[in-house]
């Protein structure tokens, strides 16, 4: 893992062999909230560790609503067995934001909003991880004018310890990490000020991207099919949000290693930071207005109407000024 | 609820840019009206011919130092020639900056590369610095300070600095300091067209102004 010592690296495979040895692996509870799945289709595709090598030999994965084979009421009594054996002990994952409107009707499992269910869940669990960018902050419910009145977990969880793993979805050896992290040393990794690891939400993409120099020596792309794209240059025109995200694409890659987003030629969304989906359009540049600039006309009108307004008075003081003037003759000046 | 970093900088590059933008085209065009509507009496002497007397030499000889002065003020004219050859560089330059100008008024130039527009924003920032122990220490030029000079002095250094962080990735994340980059650059936007900062769009006309009334009367200077 990133940012962890040599020794960390002999610890973790250690206790993630003795974790594979115990007869009783950590339970692990993944609760889906207002959610599209694609935290869950992103970590079936972790390659180290893998989601199978975790689930048969390093945790019990007690309920996942997408990847258990139970349903309906066997999956329930899982989860309320689960919750029960384990209280105090186990790790509660979260996908999805809760929404709160219409007394969170919006977003219901076996009839219970998710309200009811996370705090439900989260009273026996020893950390919770708010797996992806809804979890962590909100993400796309949330975004304006958030109908459902979507919240993160951190917003209604007080007094659990909280990670978050935002990314829509996040990198998948980096949830995977952030789990193997938790079983090795039976903690959450060191966080950032958003309660995001700072070994892999520590530096921006635009830091760590390839494409950097070209920034550096002012090469942009102008449009997705120019000259300046097919040469691979700087994508910040294109409205890539690089500068001011958090995250570990430009250095682990994604799909073991393949590709990420700027490498297949498109400006990054910024997928893993707060209200990314109304930080003024993904595809305006960081440097230009996030909004219209509705005021310029009114502006300018006031503007001359002011000047026109004071020039008139000047006129009209200059004018009394003269009017009032009175002529000095010599017989003035005498007396 | 209090605004994350994010939401900051999305509300300075939104609404604040636009209420900024917005007080600064007020101001600028009310100023301009005002000064070019006050009008001047009519000059009804015969004008005296003098060879290179012009509103354009003015403008030009006002830039340079008059003889003798760069040994008298060194400071004043070579830290200040500086810091405003520097910032015009930095502002006008940078590629993001470019950015913005063509988003709001659809013209765009080629950027400098962003490693020399470090080292000009550092160069600009010493300059800037200097001036203002000059402005301290010179009992002339301290006895001749008023709030705005002090005032101005800030508002233009604060967007150097904070531009200058935020790049650097110093002090805050760079989220954050851009977030306040960007404010600082409304703020002085907002206190421009109203402080002496507006010399920005007066000082040629008023250099050409005093050239040619002199140059009517004779006078090259």
């Amino acid at each position: 893992m990133m940012a962890l010592s040599p020794v960390a690296g002999r610890a973790m495979a250690s206790a993630l062999a003795a974790a594979q040895a115990a007869t009783k692996r950590p339970s692990v509870i993944w609760l889906p909230f207002q959610e599209c799945t694609g935290c869950t289709e992103s970590i079936t595709r972790s390659h180290s560790p893998t989601i199978e090598g975790m689930i048969f030999d390093m945790v019990s994965l007690d309920y996942q609503e997408t990847l258990m084979a139970a349903a309906g009421f066997q999956a329930e009594e899982a989860l309320h067995a689960a919750m029960k054996e384990n209280h105090g002990k186990y790790l509660l994952i979260v996908d999805g934001s809760i929404p709160l409107g219409l007394d969170g009707a919006y977003s219901c499992i076996a009839g219970r909003t998710n309200l009811e269910l996370l705090r439900e869940a989260s009273r026996g669990a020893a950390a919770i991880v708010a797996m992806g960018s809804c979890a962590a902050f909100g993400g796309l419910p949330n975004a304006n004018p958030n109908p459902t009145g979507a919240v993160s977990v951190s917003d209604i969880i007080k007094d659990r310890p909280i990670v978050n793993v935002p990314g829509c979805p996040p990198i998948p050896v980096v949830m995977t990490a952030v789990l193997a992290h938790f079983i090795t040393f039976g903690s959450l990794p060191e966080l950032d000020g958003l309660g995001r690891p700072k070994a892999f939400y520590g530096e921006t993409i635009h830091d760590r991207c390839y494409r950097r120099p070209f920034y550096d020596q002012g090469k942009f792309a102008k449009t997705f099919d120019d000259e300046g794209a097919r040469n691979g240059w700087c994508l910040f025109e294109l409205g890539c949000k690089g500068p001011v995200t958090y995250n570990s694409c430009a250095t682990t890659k994604w799909n073991a290693g393949t590709s990420w987003p700027v490498e297949s030629g498109h400006g990054c969304l910024g997928c893993s930071e707060p209200d990314f989906w109304d930080a003024g359009g993904f595809y305006r540049a960081l440097s230009m207005p996030a909004g219209p600039m509705q005021m310029l006309g009114a502006a300018a009108a006031v503007g001359v109407a002011t000047g026109a307004a004071v020039s008139f008075l000047n006129r009209a003081k200059k004018n009394a000024a003269k009017a009032g003037h009175e002529t000095t003759t010599l017989a003035d000046l005498e007396k | 609820m209090i605004m994350n970093e994010m939401q900051l900088l999305t509300w300075v590059r939104g609404p604040g840019l636009n209420l900024a933008v917005g007080i600064f085209v007020l101001g600028v065009l009310w100023r301009l009206f005002e000064i070019f509507s006050l009008g001047r009496k009519k000059d009804l002497s015969a004008p005296r011919a003098a060879p290179g007397a012009s509103g354009l030499r003015t403008i030009l000889r006002r830039t340079l130092p008059a003889e003798g002065m760069l040994k008298k003020a060194p400071v004043t004219y070579i830290a200040g020639g500086v810091f405003h050859i520097g910032l015009a560089i930095v502002v006008l330059l940078f590629a993001p900056h470019i950015k913005l100008i063509q988003s709001l008024i659809g013209v765009s130039w080629p950027a400098l590369p962003s490693q020399f527009i470090d080292l000009i924003t550092i160069v600009t920032l010493v300059a800037m610095l200097v001036l203002l122990a000059d402005r301290i220490m010179n009992p002339v030029k301290r006895f001749l300070s008023t709030f705005e000079d002090w005032f101005t002095w800030t508002l233009t250094f604060l967007p150097l600095l904070t531009g200058w962080l935020a790049v650097r990735h110093l002090l805050l994340p760079y989220t954050t300091m851009l977030a306040l980059h960007i404010l600082c650059v409304e703020l002085l936007l907002i206190f421009l067209p109203f402080t002496k900062l507006f010399h920005a769009f007066t000082v040629f006309g008023s250099r050409w102004f005093n050239g040619t009334v002199n140059g009517h009367k004779g006078v090259a200077v």
